[in-house]
């Protein structure tokens, strides 16, 4: 889960990591009293999980308090690379004498902890490590031993901090790494890390990617999710327990295993490339059990998605075999309808594996007027392509 | 011959009294599998009745290891004591690790692997969030079914659990020397390339199917480890081309992060390398068909 600027900065505040005074705010007329806290001048920054808010015009400066409500005004609502600013945080201005750049991240390639740092900040990160990568210093810390000082003193020397700061960034690091153990965090990232014109480290705008599969240990995570800004059918999903995502196409998916549910996404698409260009509209994994409870929670979800014109179900059955998979087809149809469910969509069924005989036989004598059953996964992607493109 | 897992492995399961474990290692005993004891520090010095057969619960790893010589331990306990458990089973020494368990913290797995490597690396961690593996008609240790194929000469790797089991199934008249689910987390212990290495080794196994899927870099890499070391015929299949960039697609480690992670990158490191890769699942299949018909 990515967080905003402004989440990213309550992290950092609350495990001691120094930032300047900050709010946010979601109407133009709050922005009057935090600038006025802050003696008049503010920055006013919208709020979005997009890089590059500065060059739309997502930043902006404000003389005076009628000026910040003025520029909250103007970005508020604003459209940055698709993303409406709902939010936006005024920050006490700063005092830019440097800028650098500071990150703890997950490197997935050697399967441990990586800091990267460098003197160039401000900039795009990506920018620097492609012009000029001898700047952008990249240490691995061990995920058991982890930034401890000679760490910190490590990084700071690779990434050629100058000596009166040095001190300072080794602190944030340690504080920075904090953040990354604590909040169970994939990325940490602050840029600009600035040097002040009174000579202070300050942390200016930050990034902080949180795992998800923490959330067990970390109750508080729950509320800096962006509920707003969530799909409906994604929300609904997730609340049911099930993994879902929204895509934009037109045939529903239902399958069991993420690996085989990703394939399934893929075979459709190239059948719709016969069928009118039809595409997945949605990735569903119901896990390896398939019972007739989640098949039925699943296609509730599925038949609510009024893009939907067919749906694809693709199960293998292994550890639950294909008589149980279809007993669960028809149960679930059974349970939807008793729920005043109108399932008028076809449903294009195909069950391989064990007792894919015993199955397909449970549905043809279920004779459900709304499902076909097609034996081989290509087979089925290309029928219920076909039926999504005749609707 | 198989890889990793043979007939002489001796099975412990960790977790083995939970509703998940006991319910897989009734199915791993059916399937052959040597299970010697289970773990579970409340009922040590217990046994339980796996339809039939009386299984001792020890109270530790170590224990488990001193009493029955098991080198093998399956992990099916919830996530936020599975590294506990992982660790556990290194400081014991064991040989190998197969963590089943869906949703450990990228920072627990991260943990255990850098553990497991400051110890010497003496345990090899297969998972977390995988079906295990199996080597046909010789033992079965973790969650894959045993009754879709039958013993081969085909070895395969593979980071989903069902296209693995669908890949087994269409291919079930060749048969499998081992299958190796290594699963979808961002860090996993077991990669591509290591079973490719014992693959390439393991005199058994004439061809190699290997699944991937979007996100990290670990096919190009295993693309690279097979341009150069791999003699053997190996045919491809990568998940995901229709995902969108920035959602996570069911596996924690799925994901198209930018303009890295596609699948389409890793298709194209695997045909550089000479790797034949399947547009769907049957066309892989096929395409295994093939070359085995052709060796």
């Amino acid at each position: 889960m990515d967080l905003f600027e402004y989440q990213a900065r309550d992290l950092f505040a609350k495990h001691g990591v120094p930032v300047l005074d900050g709010d946010v705010i979601e109407t133009p007329e709050a922005a009057r009293a935090i600038a006025e806290r802050f003696g008049g001048r503010a920055v006013v920054k919208a709020q979005v999980k997009v890089g590059g808010r500065g060059k739309a015009g997502g930043v902006k400066l404000a003389s005076d308090p009628a000026d910040a409500v003025a520029k909250a005004e103007a970005i508020l609502g604003m459209d940055i690379k698709g993303h409406t600013v709902h939010k936006v945080m005024l920050a006490q201005t700063a005092d830019i004498k440097d800028e650098y750049y500071v990150s703890f991240l997950l490197d997935r390639t050697n399967r441990t902890f990586l800091a990267m740092a460098s003197v160039e900040g401000g900039v795009e990160i990506e920018v620097v490590a492609e012009e000029n990568p001898d700047a952008l210093a990249k240490i691995p810390v061990d995920a058991n031993e982890g930034c401890t000082p000679e760490k910190a003193a490590e990084i700071v020397a690779a990434a050629k901090f100058p000596a009166e700061v040095a001190d300072q960034v080794a602190d944030v690091l340690q504080k920075l790494w904090k953040v990354f153990i604590a909040e169970d965090a994939l990325l940490v990232e602050v840029n600009p890390l600035i040097k002040s014109g009174d000579g202070k480290i300050i942390a200016l705008d930050g990034k902080v990617s949180l795992d998800e599969n923490a959330e067990f240990r970390q109750p508080e995570h729950e509320a800096l999710e962006d509920k707003a800004a969530a799909n409906p059918l994604e929300a609904a999903a997730k609340a049911k327990g099930l993994n879902y995502v929204k895509l934009d196409g037109e045939v529903g998916i239902i399958g069991n295993g993420a690996g085989l549910v990703m394939s399934t996404l893929d075979v459709v698409a190239y059948a719709g490339e016969k069928h009118g260009g039809v595409k997945p509209a949605n990735f569903l994994d119901i896990g390896g059990g398939a019972s007739a409870e989640v098949m039925a929670n699943g296609l509730e979800i599925i038949l609510g998605d009024t893009d939907v014109k067919s749906v694809f179900v693709n199960v293998f059955g292994g550890i639950t075999a294909c008589d149980a998979v279809a007993n669960g087809i028809v149960q679930a149809l059974a349970l939807l309808e008793e729920k005043g469910e109108q399932v008028t969509k076809p449903l294009v069924v195909r069950l391989d594996g064990n007792n894919a005989e015993l199955g397909r036989k449970i549905l043809t004598d279920a004779n459900h007027p709304l499902v076909e059953q097609v034996d081989t996964m290509d087979g089925a992607a290309d029928r219920a392509a076909e039926l999504a493109n005749a609707k | 011959m198989a890889i990793f897992l043979t007939k002489d492995s001796k099975v412990i399961v960790q977790g083995m009294t939970g509703s998940e474990g006991m319910k897989h290692t009734r199915r791993m005993l059916a399937s052959g599998t040597q299970i010697v004891g289970g773990v579970n520090p409340r009922k040590a010095g217990t046994t339980v009745d796996v339809d039939g057969t009386e299984v001792p619960v020890f109270g530790t790893v170590a224990e488990a290891i001193e009493k029955t010589g098991a080198d093998v331990t399956v992990i099916f306990v919830p996530p936020k004591f599975t590294k506990d458990a992982v660790v556990e089973a290194i400081d014991a020494g064991i040989g190998l690790a197969v963590v089943i368990t869906e949703g450990v913290p990228v920072h627990d797995s991260a943990a255990f692997w850098a553990y497991a490597g400051a110890k010497g690396n003496k345990t090899q961690i297969i998972g977390p969030n995988c079906p295990g593996l199996i080597s046909p008609g010789q033992s079965n240790a973790g969650i894959i079914p045993a009754d879709i194929t039958k013993a081969g000469k085909i070895g395969l790797v593979s980071k989903s659990g069902t296209l693995t089991y669908q890949l087994m199934y269409e291919l079930r008249d060749i048969g499998f020397s081992s299958a190796v689910g290594i699963g979808g987390d961002p860090v996993i212990g077991t990669t591509h390339i290591d079973a490719l290495k014992a693959f390439q080794e393991d005199p058994e196994t004439e061809l190699i199917v290997m699944i991937g899927e979007i996100g990290g870099d670990a096919e190009e890499r295993a693309a690279a480890y097979i341009a150069e070391h791999v003699t053997k015929p190996v045919v491809g299949y990568v998940a995901g081309f229709t995902a969108p960039e920035g959602k996570t697609m069911g596996h924690a480690g799925a994901i198209v992060s930018g303009s890295s992670g596609t699948a389409q990158a890793k298709k194209e490191a695997l045909e550089a390398a000479g790797v034949k890769v399947g547009k769907t699942p049957s066309e892989t299949a096929r395409l295994a068909r093939e070359l085995f018909a052709a060796k």
